[in-house]
């Protein structure tokens, strides 16, 4: 009976702990909502970017970090909204079209690839980028320069991404592909020799490689083999397309486009496709 | 409606649906027949007259079934194959849903051992006293005496598991395996954005229709095969 009365208290104790520790972060939470919705005296805008790309669209606790990010904060600015009146919202690649739709963010900067399927369901602004699907292999590997070297070798992907198909259908067909729900899951199997290869677009493997952890031990193969438009999602009944495409003109004209891809790819050695950045906006349809 | 059945044309046209959900059907199936002979162990430890195999049982039903699916599917991709190494096969597709299996079968097996145990509360205890009585040994007695009533009494609760592990089989994807639904619908959504709702339904109902039969069996047979007493 007293081992039941003192089970019993501790529980009570946890539970009370418990419930202390949700009610603080409820408050903190609460704060900080109400803290940037007034500051911002006016109206804010609702960006999507991505929290788990390092160097395109990163949320490193409070910050947040990238090329996305960046061209985004750029382009907000001209439209005239300063840093603070940004309110950045996670877009997961599955939820882009739905976010626009229903007006949960006003514009997407996500490493969203411009293609006919989605000019259905929204429009874009852009390209801002043009990347290409690449490889990044383990720092010291040298055999390994093109997707048709990948013939019985093993390759990584993210799920649901149809980039690690395409090596495997146009390129070398004895690969064999791995499925991961994150490019870091990827990137661990590649510093453990499980894999040999990672594929995805050129940027965004850029990114990783550029991360303080992985640094020196793998590199981006550097011969793109695809082209990817990164656009910047927008609602089908936007009227802000033309402005953003003059925001992203006058970027790459006074250098601070240059500057953000070279400041979000430090100490990687890589250079985007030069034949084709940086890229010219199409006109909006 | 006419457009909306063609969206539904377009999708099958355009991907392998049917193949994906075949990939989860023997996912599991196989999952399903490890899981019963490892649950029904289980549950012979946790009957059983020896303390430190009854523990062991506990401890290993506790922890597994409070363990998130995603976790122990990870776990099979990052800690066994990418740190420690260790391969099922030289073929990854292979290899992987052999890891799926395993991660499948060692979080099942916990419910199922739980639902045998339930099945052998609704054995009387007369038989086993009774088997006691004519000399059995504690084996020949759960052999003999109490499991085959213990798993005519556990159809219902046996049936419930199989569901919960056709729909867990999704889970499958973080062990890499990529030909099973959830990464299909995930690569139809990346890429047919436009067709969401026929994406959606098609896989709901396609579960539906996996479902069903098994509740409808379970059912059945639970009531034909209860023991009468």
């Amino acid at each position: 009976m007293r081992t039941r009365h003192a089970g019993a208290a501790t529980l009570a104790a946890l539970t009370a702990l418990t419930l202390a520790a949700c009610g603080g972060g409820e408050v903190g939470g609460g704060g900080e909502e109400t803290g940037s919705g007034s500051d911002s005296g006016g109206d804010s805008i609702k960006i999507g970017i991505k929290y788990d790309q390092p160097g395109l669209g990163y949320q490193d606790g409070s910050e947040y970090t990238g090329f996305d990010v960046d061209v985004a904060t750029y382009v907000a600015d001209k439209l005239g909204y300063s840093a603070d009146q940004i309110e950045w919202v996670e877009a997961p690649s599955a939820n882009r079209e739905t976010m626009l739709q229903t007006g949960q963010v006003d514009m997407i900067f996500a490493t969203y690839s411009i293609t006919d399927e989605r000019k259905e369901q929204v429009a874009f602004a852009g390209p801002y980028f043009i990347a290409g699907q690449d490889l990044l292999v383990a720092e010291d590997n040298t055999d390994i320069t093109g997707p048709e070297e990948l013939e019985g070798k093993n390759l990584c992907s993210v799920t649901g991404s149809t980039s690690a198909q395409r090596i495997k259908d146009e390129y070398a067909e004895g690969v064999q592909l791995v499925e991961r729900p994150g490019y870091a899951e990827c990137v661990t199997a590649l510093t453990a020799g499980q894999v040999d290869a990672v594929t995805t677009d050129d940027i965004i493997l850029a990114g990783l490689a550029a991360q303080p952890a992985n640094q020196g031990k793998v590199k981006v193969v550097g011969n793109p083999f695809s082209e990817e438009n990164y656009g910047v999602g927008l609602p089908q009944d936007n009227d802000r397309c033309e402005d953003i495409n003059t925001a992203i003109q006058e970027m790459i004209d006074d250098g601070s486009w240059e500057k953000a891809v070279t400041s979000n790819t430090e100490g990687t050695g890589y250079t985007p496709n030069a034949d084709l950045n940086p890229p010219k906006p199409d006109a909006c349809a | 409606m006419g457009d909306f059945l063609s969206q539904f044309a377009e999708l099958f046209a355009n991907y392998d649906v049917l193949g994906a959900f075949w990939v989860n059907i023997q996912l599991t199936f196989w999952a399903a027949i490890f899981s019963l002979i490892l649950g029904t162990v289980l549950a012979l430890m946790r009957i059983s007259p020896i303390a430190s195999l009854q523990w062991a049982g506990t401890a290993y039903v506790n922890i597994l079934r409070n363990t998130p699916l995603t976790i122990i599917m990870t776990f099979m991709f990052l800690a066994v194959w990418t740190q420690l190494q260790i391969r099922m096969s030289d073929d990854f597709a292979t290899n992987f849903f052999r890891f799926a299996v395993i991660g499948l079968t060692v979080y099942h097996a916990a419910f199922v051992c739980e639902a045998i145990r339930s099945g052998v509360n609704t054995v009387p205890l007369g038989q086993a006293e009774a088997a006691r009585a004519i000399g059995l040994p504690f084996l020949p007695a759960a052999r003999l005496i109490i499991l085959p009533q213990a798993f005519r009494g556990a159809i219902a609760p046996l049936g419930n598991t199989l569901i919960a592990l056709l729909k867990n089989s999704t889970v499958a994807a973080a062990a890499s395996v990529s030909t099973e639904t959830s990464t299909l619908m995930r690569e139809m959504i990346e890429s047919n954005s436009d067709l969401i709702y026929a994406i959606f339904m098609t896989f709901a109902i396609g579960f539906v229709i996996l479902v069903i039969p098994i509740g409808l069996l379970t059912t059945y047979l639970s009531n034909r095969l209860a023991v009468r007493r």
